[in-house]
């Protein structure tokens, strides 16, 4: 965070601040992107790890980076985080580009790694204090990092030593970490890979209450249900491209299908004419797959009528983000990320 | 694809993502803040070092303390050195430079090599801070742990062996120039290394051998000519006899030419750090 030192920070129930524009004021800074990237290009020997990616991020976003394992998403964080270095192509965030205005960018920037790396010499406290000096905050942020571990609930780990932590613990000082600076753009790295139900709702409501005071939230997930549920807009990325990037909505409107499940009465057999319809079969339920414009659900109902099949009952199921896709990458992410 | 600005948003959210808190502006004084970063790594590494002072300090004293003991009672009979210094007065200042040379490398080789191997370098990669912030904040830790082994080991041993203190301006000049260019060495291997074992043979095979092939226990004119030789090559030697020279105002060679080759040998590999740092080598792929 970049308040001037001898300055309070603002009450911290107050919206989260931005790290500021840089001298980029007034209207152009609203305008300005959280990130922007163009004409991303890296390569690892013979292998394009990423191939020309272009798109941007607008500020106060909440944003899904989605893609199967080795589709370039870790490698073009890595490259927003400085970790690595591109071959082409530049990126800046909140307007400051990432390679000439690398400090700026920085502090802009709060991202949870991946993996999980800790600090085995110092305890919970004493990692978040020397985090935040890294990045020019000092005292005046103590009460933050006291909040967030708080709504972390790790209250009383913080004089623990981060090596005796559990994963989910080590998670929870990762994300905090991430924070301590307050930064206006934060990168969620698969914050929720292999945690349990209650940190990933608490990981969740905190991000929620960042978003709504103004934070800009990437997150790359493999977990579909949470993008669908947390992103205003998506990027699927695979083979070092974009393929698509929309609202979640527009996305899940991309797919001209619904999905019908009957069980008929008496185990009845489906008439002839629907059984091209038919997607799985399983303990006595039956299901079809429509196209929304050309076949009603009314038109199956009257072709069970006309053939004498009564229905026990009935369930219709819309495409979700994971039909979109493995529509785009032809793959399914639960195989490809096992 | 669809052109982002082209795409709507989420029914009912709201329309635009403008910022919805008024945007402030970076601190006035990014040096101030870049000048915080800088204290809170120097802070962090001597924390480091500071929480397991048994190791990083106790242990290399009583190492070197022992030393002093086996060889001053095994060298006792001997004539002395120097006109007026005695074995066991020669060989303290000796100790001390190389429990300070060896320290100094181990401080910032240890740190930068485990935080590499366990990952937890990415925190300060990923943070504001630059080349020669990492350069400084640890080259400093460096010499406040040597400096510390140096006093501690100064204070035990004279109450029972007088030192003199001849060139107090030339001791303190060769001590940083001698525990600095270990730092920035370790600094380097530890950028280097990419595994312990990588760490543990530039310990064994440079500087072990170097610190101990450098007049630390004897004089090198008591060396056969092809030694005497050798010795001149090994700028440890140049680090210690300076360093000695500090005490006593005599040495092996004018203390010009230690102070000299000291400084070269400091700039030499600084230069090279700098340019490892700089360049993000083995650092940012």
């Amino acid at each position: 965070m970049f308040y001037p030192m001898n300055h309070a920070l603002p009450p911290i129930t107050d919206k989260i601040p931005s790290a500021g524009t840089g001298g980029i004021s007034g209207s152009a800074a609203a305008e300005t992107p959280a990130i922007q990237i163009a004409g991303l290009r890296k390569r690892y020997g013979a292998v394009q790890a990423l191939n020309g990616i272009d798109f941007s991020i607008r500020r106060g976003e909440f944003f899904g980076l989605l893609g199967p394992n080795g589709a370039g998403k870790s490698t073009l964080i890595n490259i927003i985080a400085g970790l690595i270095r591109s071959d082409a192509g530049a990126i800046s965030v909140l307007g400051h580009d990432t390679v000439s205005d690398w400090r700026r960018a920085r502090r802009c920037l709060g991202i949870v790694p991946q993996e999980l790396v800790f600090d085995p010499f110092f305890k919970v406290v004493d990692m978040l204090r020397i985090q935040a000096g890294y990045y020019g905050a000092g005292r005046e942020v103590w009460p933050w990092i006291d909040e967030m571990l708080e709504r972390l609930d790790l209250a009383d780990k913080r004089k623990v030593s981060t090596r005796a932590l559990s994963g989910g613990m080590k998670r929870r000082v990762l994300i905090a970490q991430a924070l301590v600076h307050k930064p206006p753009v934060v990168i969620l790295d698969e914050p929720t890979a292999g945690v349990d139900v209650e940190l990933r709702r608490t990981l969740w409501s905190f991000m929620r209450d960042l978003h709504a005071k103004g934070t800009t939230v990437v997150l790359t997930t493999h977990y579909l249900e949470e993008a669908q549920e947390m992103c205003e807009r998506i990027a699927i990325v695979d083979k070092g491209q974009v393929k698509i990037i929309a609202t979640t909505e527009q996305l899940l409107a991309r797919n001209p299908y619904r999905f019908l499940k009957l069980r008929l009465t008496d185990n009845a057999p489906l008439p002839e004419s629907l059984r091209a319809l038919v997607t799985s079969e399983k303990a006595g339920v039956i299901e079809l797959k429509l196209e929304l414009e050309k076949q009603p659900i009314a038109s199956v109902f009257a072709a069970l009528r006309a053939a004498g099949v009564g229905i026990d009952d009935v369930h219709t199921r819309e495409p979700d983000l994971e039909d979109i896709f493995v529509e785009l990458t032809a793959r399914a992410p639960g195989v490809l990320h096992a | 694809m669809p052109e982002a600005s082209q795409l709507n948003e989420r029914p009912g959210q709201q329309p635009d993502h403008q910022p919805r808190h008024s945007a402030m502006t970076i601190a006035a004084e990014p040096k101030a803040q870049d000048a915080i970063g800088f204290n809170t790594l120097l802070k962090k590494e001597v924390m480091r070092f500071w929480s397991v002072l048994g190791q990083t300090v106790t242990a290399p004293v009583i190492t070197a303390l022992l030393y002093l003991l086996v060889f001053a009672q095994a060298m006792s009979g001997r004539a002395p050195i120097y006109e007026g210094v005695s074995y066991t007065q020669f060989l303290i200042p000796g100790l001390v430079m190389m429990t300070v040379i060896q320290n100094a490398f181990a401080n910032t080789s240890s740190s930068l090599t485990q935080s590499k191997i366990m990952g937890n370098l990415v925190f300060l990669l990923m943070a504001p801070l630059g080349p020669l912030e990492w350069f400084g904040a640890y080259v400093i830790a460096a010499l406040i742990r040597a400096l510390l082994v140096a006093v501690v080991m100064l204070v035990v041993t004279i109450p029972f062996v007088h030192l003199p203190l001849q060139a107090p301006l030339v001791l303190a000049t060769m001590f940083v120039l001698s525990a600095g260019s270990l730092a920035v060495l370790g600094l380097i291997a530890g950028i280097v290394a990419s595994k312990f074992d990588h760490l543990a043979a530039f310990t064994n095979f440079f500087i072990t051998p170097l610190s101990f092939l450098s007049g630390v226990f004897y004089s090198v004119h008591a060396l056969p000519p092809l030694w005497f030789k050798a010795s001149h090559l090994n700028p440890f030697f140049y680090m210690i006899d300076g360093f000695r020279y500090g005490f006593f105002g005599k040495a092996d060679v004018p203390v010009w030419q230690s102070l000299t080759w000291s400084a070269a040998f400091f700039v030499i590999v600084s230069t090279v750090c700098l340019w490892m740092l700089f360049t993000g080598y083995k650092l940012r792929r």
